[in-house]
């Protein structure tokens, strides 16, 4: 067990190495094979009407001229350990986990992504929980009543939700919501839960919905098919031999095993999702993780980019791991092979 | 029609188990499958029955059909399941369920798909006993680790908290056992219980099995493929054919007078080691009828070597299920008694016995 943990935390670490490698390699290796010149990337941080004097200076200064690894070297290094700027009026102290600052706003990134990732965070908690408590109900019932009414109108209903993107059931929801009922936030507003949890969840709910119906859908079909699987398994006949209600062979017995392909599932959305929900924080303008990286891929602001990137590939790999070891809790024959 | 009841019961008495003209139909898409087509039969506590046929013959089915755990949206059951003197099969399903595992176990085929794979060997036993007994889990652990140790699994304390994979297939047959056995039940029904194991191991189960019914006197139904555990255990044998019952009678007159061409092919089939090894297996040719398309008339005749002898009969009347000789020996076959008598003495026993 303990070999297990450290080979998929291992694991994890190479794939985070991965992943950074080829971001970077992507901003600043990948350029200069289509042409680009050290002066270029100083251009992206000092302008490109400045003169070719003053982009030298800065493609110096920023360490361009240096060898690729170097540059890799010192952009990994700063997430590890912190780094200076020196501006030549003053040196500016980045303290770990350092991404650099924002061409435009100045700001550390590592801050902007700090801040926006409770709106991202609030966002996904709240639906994933939606989808999951009803897309496995909804599945578990469809997969009951096989060929049913209700069987077919969920399928239906299920095919339709994967189907829609959030941002058309988003404006659906926000126009007879809140426009014409007025019964939800309009959107563009984010309470934090310490200040109010009353209008936190007031500001998200239809958000949550937007995204979690999306989710829910796809929960459903894939509940339904797990549960079809165990229901026919041999282990369900011999828990209805041994006299157990329905309702206990339904649980323990079927969905207990039908519930562990959908924990996998579960915990990689969920991980995915805390880098950003962008169509869903678009359509409400949340600021969030998702919601930050559109604006800075719309502006090229670099630092920001591989920031939110990399932020989102951690949690990625974070939600993956915790899913292995959870497999390991949860399904026995793992534990011990 | 005429009830059908085991050779040895004792006809003033009400037998302990006696089902009347079971039929379990699936309508399906392609149309009506009769997997259990009238089935009747009887039975003590203290005795055994074998069932013996195909895949497909129904076997399976009726076992479930009197746990009533077939599929109950999409079958339709009828005819009557008599047990201790309660009528099953108009039974609400609550009550079957409450006799399930209380007062009629199964022991299923293969103990490792058969068991959950996430809970431990104790926690499933302790399920089963738990749902008939209201006892904490510590008195219900207590009886898992005795059952456990009864059918013979060492250190019962320590491998009670192993999951199924952690055991080997024997060990898991035994734990299913145990499970079956553990609120006593007066009735049990093993379905092929010794096929998934090693030759070696089989030999041990069936031993366990039959110390077990003759300690808790319970009525044992064997479903098997194989002769060779109905003849270990079997009083009576029950042979099955297309969702009917086409012999039977008690184990002693099916192996050494059967009277049926199918029970024929069956022992034919059989490996024997008082053969020489150049003989050859008999199989019957052809193959189990689909239970959608019966043949018309009786169901084996397109696989009957004797079906000529009938003068068309075959093709177009079924035949009953009817007593034959004197020890309550019952066939369902047009052949005349005394041809078919003739046929087994002269043609299919010198056959099977070798040219010695």
């Amino acid at each position: 067990m303990v070999t297990y943990i450290i080979r998929r935390t291992l694991g994890a670490l190479l794939i985070l190495f991965v992943v950074s490698l080829a971001t970077f390699l992507i901003f600043f290796g990948l350029p200069r094979l289509a042409g680009a010149t050290p002066e270029t990337f100083a251009a992206r941080y000092v302008g490109k009407t400045a003169d070719a004097q003053t982009q030298q200076m800065y493609a110096e200064k920023l360490g361009f001229y240096d060898p690729l690894y170097e540059q890799y070297g010192r952009w990994i290094g700063a997430v590890f350990t912190g780094t200076e700027y020196d501006y030549g009026t003053g040196v500016e102290q980045c303290e770990a986990p350092c991404f650099g600052y924002s061409f435009r706003t100045n700001q550390p990134v590592w801050e902007d992504l700090l801040d926006r990732l409770p709106v991202t965070g609030s966002l996904a908690l709240g639906a994933s929980i939606i989808w999951l408590l009803t897309g496995v109900a909804v599945g578990v019932l469809s997969a009951l009543r096989r060929g049913s009414f209700f069987d077919r109108a969920a399928m239906t209903g299920a095919l339709a939700g994967v189907s829609l993107p959030p941002y058309f059931t988003g404006l659906m929801f926000l126009y007879f919501f809140s426009y014409k009922m007025g019964v939800t936030a309009p959107g563009a507003s984010y309470t934090p839960f310490a200040d109010d949890p009353a209008e936190w969840a007031y500001n998200l709910i239809l958000p949550w919905i937007t995204l979690a119906l999306l989710n829910a859908a796809a929960y459903a079909r894939f509940t339904r098919a797990g549960m079809l699987d165990t229901m026919g398994e041999d282990f369900v006949r011999t828990a209805r031999a041994k006299g157990l209600t329905e309702g206990v062979v339904v649980t323990k017995h079927g969905l207990r095993a039908a519930l562990t392909p959908i924990i996998t599932i579960f915990g990689m959305d969920v991980g995915l999702l805390l880098g950003g929900a962008i169509l869903t924080e678009s359509t409400f303008s949340l600021k969030g993780l998702g919601y930050f990286a559109i604006d800075a891929i719309g502006k090229q602001d670099f630092p920001q980019i591989m920031g939110v990137t990399m932020f989102a590939a951690f949690f990625v790999v974070v939600a993956n791991l915790i899913v292995d070891l959870l497999y390991a809790v949860v399904d026995p024959r793992v534990r011990l092979s | 029609m005429n009830t059908v009841i085991s050779p040895r019961q004792d006809p003033t008495k009400t037998p302990f188990l006696e089902l009347r003209d079971l039929k379990i139909h699936f309508p399906t898409d392609d149309g009506l499958v009769k997997s259990v087509d009238g089935l009747s039969f009887s039975l003590e506590r203290g005795k055994t029955l074998g069932i013996v046929g195909e895949s497909g013959s129904g076997k399976s089915v009726s076992s479930l059909g009197i746990l009533g755990i077939y599929h109950r949206r999409n079958a339709t059951m009828s005819g009557e399941i008599w047990l201790d003197g309660q009528e099953l099969v108009s039974a609400s399903q609550d009550t079957v369920r409450g006799l399930r595992g209380k007062r009629m176990a199964m022991i299923f085929q293969d103990p490792l798909s058969a068991m959950h794979p996430y809970y431990t060997v104790g926690a499933q036993i302790i399920e089963a006993y738990r749902v008939h007994n209201k006892v904490s889990k510590k008195v219900a652990r207590k009886h898992a680790i005795d059952l456990l140790a009864r059918v013979g699994i060492p250190q019962p304390d320590k491998r009670v908290d192993d999951y199924p994979h952690q055991f080997s297939g024997g060990m898991r047959q035994r734990a299913m056992i145990a499970m079956a056995l553990s609120c006593d039940p007066e009735l049990l029904i093993a379905d092929e219980p010794t096929t998934a194991l090693d030759v070696t191991v089989q030999a041990q189960i069936l031993d366990l099995m039959r110390d077990l019914q003759r300690e808790f006197n319970s009525a044992l139904i064997i479903i098997t493929h194989d002769l060779g555990v109905t003849a270990e255990l079997a009083d009576d044998v029950l042979v099955m054919y297309g969702g009917k019952c086409i012999e039977y009678g008690t184990a002693t007159e099916i192996f050494e007078n059967p009277e049926h061409p199918y029970t024929w092919g069956l022992l034919g089939s059989m490996p024997r080691l008082d053969q020489a090894v150049t003989e050859r297996l008999l199989p019957i040719k052809g193959t189990p009828p689909s239970l959608i398309n019966v043949p018309p008339g009786c169901a084996f005749h397109p696989r009957c070597a004797y079906a000529e002898q009938t003068g068309g009969l075959d093709r177009t009347v079924v035949p009953e299920l009817q007593l034959t000789g004197t020890s309550g020996h019952r066939v369902r076959c047009h052949l005349p008694a005394h041809t078919r008598q003739e046929i087994w003495r002269n043609e299919i026993k010198p056959n099977l016995e070798g040219v010695a």
